[in-house]
């Protein structure tokens, strides 16, 4: 960082996933080196979502994070926090005692809870938990998976659905060259899953997957991808759509296919949702109920279930049905959209309520747990606009404290603060344990991540 | 010969940005940006520049006859999308 910072906007951003990256490249590029940022992460590792959510058989994704560091350091006044929870080790009215704005880019990192009984049986996990644990996400590298059975069944049909069924299914080999956590690359080497099903509770038309994820599961080897041609039989189809061209063509193709002989199954199934998780102890079964379509007079498809319902029998049940925010305490949160009120971006004191002087949000927990990197990267831009409009008009609170008191603070109520340079050193230290076969090799526990900090401490 | 974008592609539109000839879509300032799965690259504009390639940061761009194996159904689906375009 250079020169002290008499004169500058003093930001504060709490999150360090795409939203809060791009955030920071967009308020250098409009205000270059009169802006400072403080990034704040309760992780020691920068990434968000883009390192403990995106699959690792698809880590070149992870890319963006390397080049919006860079945009976001190339003001020279950038600062990054790591390990440091706000609502924990400090708080939402101490970060804005220091600077001008404090921008909220947190995510949404809790899933929506399966409403069935039977959900919280062990072996019945949700996607934000499994996926964290086969991603080595320090909150969920010790879950409890049991791969002991012959079939999963994953409820949703979104991405996330898809990414869970795909790393369950693919082999070993195809596992070895990715960034997977070693714990879950060593407990699917010795899965005995041969079948999972994919629920989904409307029809193959509303699937929320896009068509490159569902075109990729055909590339799997040793694999079939199995669509009852009945399922496709009646489906109203928007011809209109390049999308929807594309996937219908993709499920027939599916559909049409005879499959490989003692292949692994994976089985797309439409119009069904779960009523209850079945099992004593633990996950033994799942019983499904059939749904048929009705249009709503707002013009939406809902699934209403019908009369008939089966049971599949299963050890692991995972649910991908979306996800959650949970804002710290002192901020309003909408519970019923599960974002933090805004208009544009400007946080407001409660849905349609009047805006916060200096307090705006960002991707995920701004819009709702909904789009791909590359979204957040407009949703930045917008944030970023409002914020220096309210700086131009002379609307943003004069913080009480100077800047220079921020870092001893933060020492002060977390002595394991992670520096940039410290999750640099994470950062080479997991992609040198990779040695060339992966990408990295993950550390996956705060106090090795901390171990590897301390080292150029 | 035409550059080609693949599956991976994460909607950033950096691409978009250093185009010099507009055929990469849909852009960001189009409605279409919004709900589109990917972008994609008009094989009868594109002149083959590479600028788009060297500055997609996670490299889902590539010319049309190197294409990975496991993206060759690409080709077909970027021009797909424009002649989708031109019918309707
Ligand atoms: C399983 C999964 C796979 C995905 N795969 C893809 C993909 O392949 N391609 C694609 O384009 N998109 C993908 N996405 C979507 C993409 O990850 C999101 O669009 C994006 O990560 C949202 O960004 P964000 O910055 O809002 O939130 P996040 O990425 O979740 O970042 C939030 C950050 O805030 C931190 N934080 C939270 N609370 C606090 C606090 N109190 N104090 C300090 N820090 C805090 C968290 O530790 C985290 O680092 C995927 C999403 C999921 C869930
Ligand atoms: N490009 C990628 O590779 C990639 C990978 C992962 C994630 N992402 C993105 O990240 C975002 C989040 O993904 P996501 O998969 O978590 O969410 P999502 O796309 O919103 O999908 C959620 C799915 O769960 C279903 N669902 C919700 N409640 C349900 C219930 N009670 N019972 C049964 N099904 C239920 C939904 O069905 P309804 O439609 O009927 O509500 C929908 O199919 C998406 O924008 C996604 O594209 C992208
Ligand atoms: S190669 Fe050049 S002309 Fe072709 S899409 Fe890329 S940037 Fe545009
Ligand atoms: S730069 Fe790459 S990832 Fe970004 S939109 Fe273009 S092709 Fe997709």
């Amino acid at each position: 960082m250079k020169g002290d910072d008499a004169g500058a906007l003093r930001v504060a951003i709490v999150g360090s996933g795409p939203a809060a990256l791009y955030t920071a490249a967009e308020l250098v590029r409009v205000g270059g080196q009169d802006v400072q940022v403080n990034m704040i992460d309760r992780l020691p590792t920068i990434g968000g979502l883009v390192r403990a959510g995106v699959a690792p058989d698809h880590a070149d994704r992870r890319q963006v994070i390397d080049v919006y560091e860079k945009l976001a350091r190339s003001g020279g006044r950038f600062r990054f926090h790591g390990n440091v929870e706000v609502g924990r080790h400090v708080s939402h009215a101490e970060l804005l005692a220091h600077h001008h704005a404090v921008i909220y880019a947190i995510g949404a990192s809790g899933s929506r809870p399966l409403d069935v009984p039977g959900a919280n049986l062990s072996g019945c996990h949700p996607s934000s938990e499994f996926v964290g644990w086969y991603n080595g996400h320090p909150d969920h590298a010790d879950l409890p998976v049991s791969l002991d059975c012959e079939r999963a069944v994953v409820i949703g049909n979104g991405n996330v659905a898809l990414d869970v069924a795909r790393i369950l299914l693919k082999g070993d080999d195809a596992l070895v060259s990715s960034d997977i956590a070693a714990h879950a690359r060593e407990a699917l080497a010795t899965s005995r899953i041969r079948e999972v099903c994919v629920l989904g509770r409307r029809g193959p038309a509303q699937a929320a997957f896009t068509h490159p994820e569902l075109l990729e599961l055909g590339d799997l080897e040793d694999l079939s991808v199995q669509v009852d041609p009945a399922e496709l039989a009646s489906v109203d189809w928007r011809s209109d759509d390049f999308a929807s061209t594309l996937r219908k063509a993709t499920l027939e193709t599916y559909a049409r296919s005879r499959g490989v002989p003692n292949a692994r199954r994976l089985l797309l199934r439409f119009m069904v949702s779960p009523i209850e998780v079945l099992g004593r102890s633990r996950v033994e079964g799942l019983r499904l109920v059939r749904n048929r379509l009705v249009n709503t007079s707002e013009g939406r498809v809902t699934a209403v279930p019908g009369e008939r319902s089966d049971v599949l029998q299963t050890g692991l049940v995972v649910h991908a049905i979306g996800y959650r925010g949970s804002p710290p305490q002192g901020l309003p949160f909408d519970a019923v959209s599960g974002v933090i009120p805004n208009r544009g971006g400007r946080m407001l004191d409660g849905p349609g309520g009047k805006p916060r002087a200096g307090q705006y949000v960002v991707g995920w927990i701004k819009r709702g747990p909904r789009g791909v990197i590359g979204s957040n990267k407009l949703c930045a831009r917008e944030t970023v606009r409002a914020l220096m409009q309210d700086a131009a008009a002379g609307g943003l609170p004069v913080p009480v404290r100077g800047g220079e008191s921020f870092s001893p603070l933060i020492h002060a109520r977390q002595p394991d603060v992670v520096s940039y340079r410290g999750w640099k050193a994470v950062d080479r230290f997991e992609r040198q344990r990779g040695q060339g076969v992966r990408p990295r090799e993950k550390l996956t526990r705060v106090d090795d991540m901390l171990r590897v900090a301390r080292s150029v401490a | 010969m035409t550059y080609v974008i693949v599956g991976s592609c994460v909607n950033d539109a950096v691409c978009t940005e250093v185009c010099p000839v507009d055929c990469i879509q849909p852009a960001p300032e189009a409605g279409e940006f919004a709900t589109t799965e990917m972008l994609y690259i008009d094989p009868d504009v594109c002149i083959d520049c590479k600028a788009c390639a060297d500055a997609c940061p996670i490299n889902a761009i590539y010319p049309a006859e190197h294409l990975p194996d496991k993206w060759t159904a690409y080709r077909e689906i970027n021009a797909a999308f424009f002649r989708q375009r031109m019918r309707s």
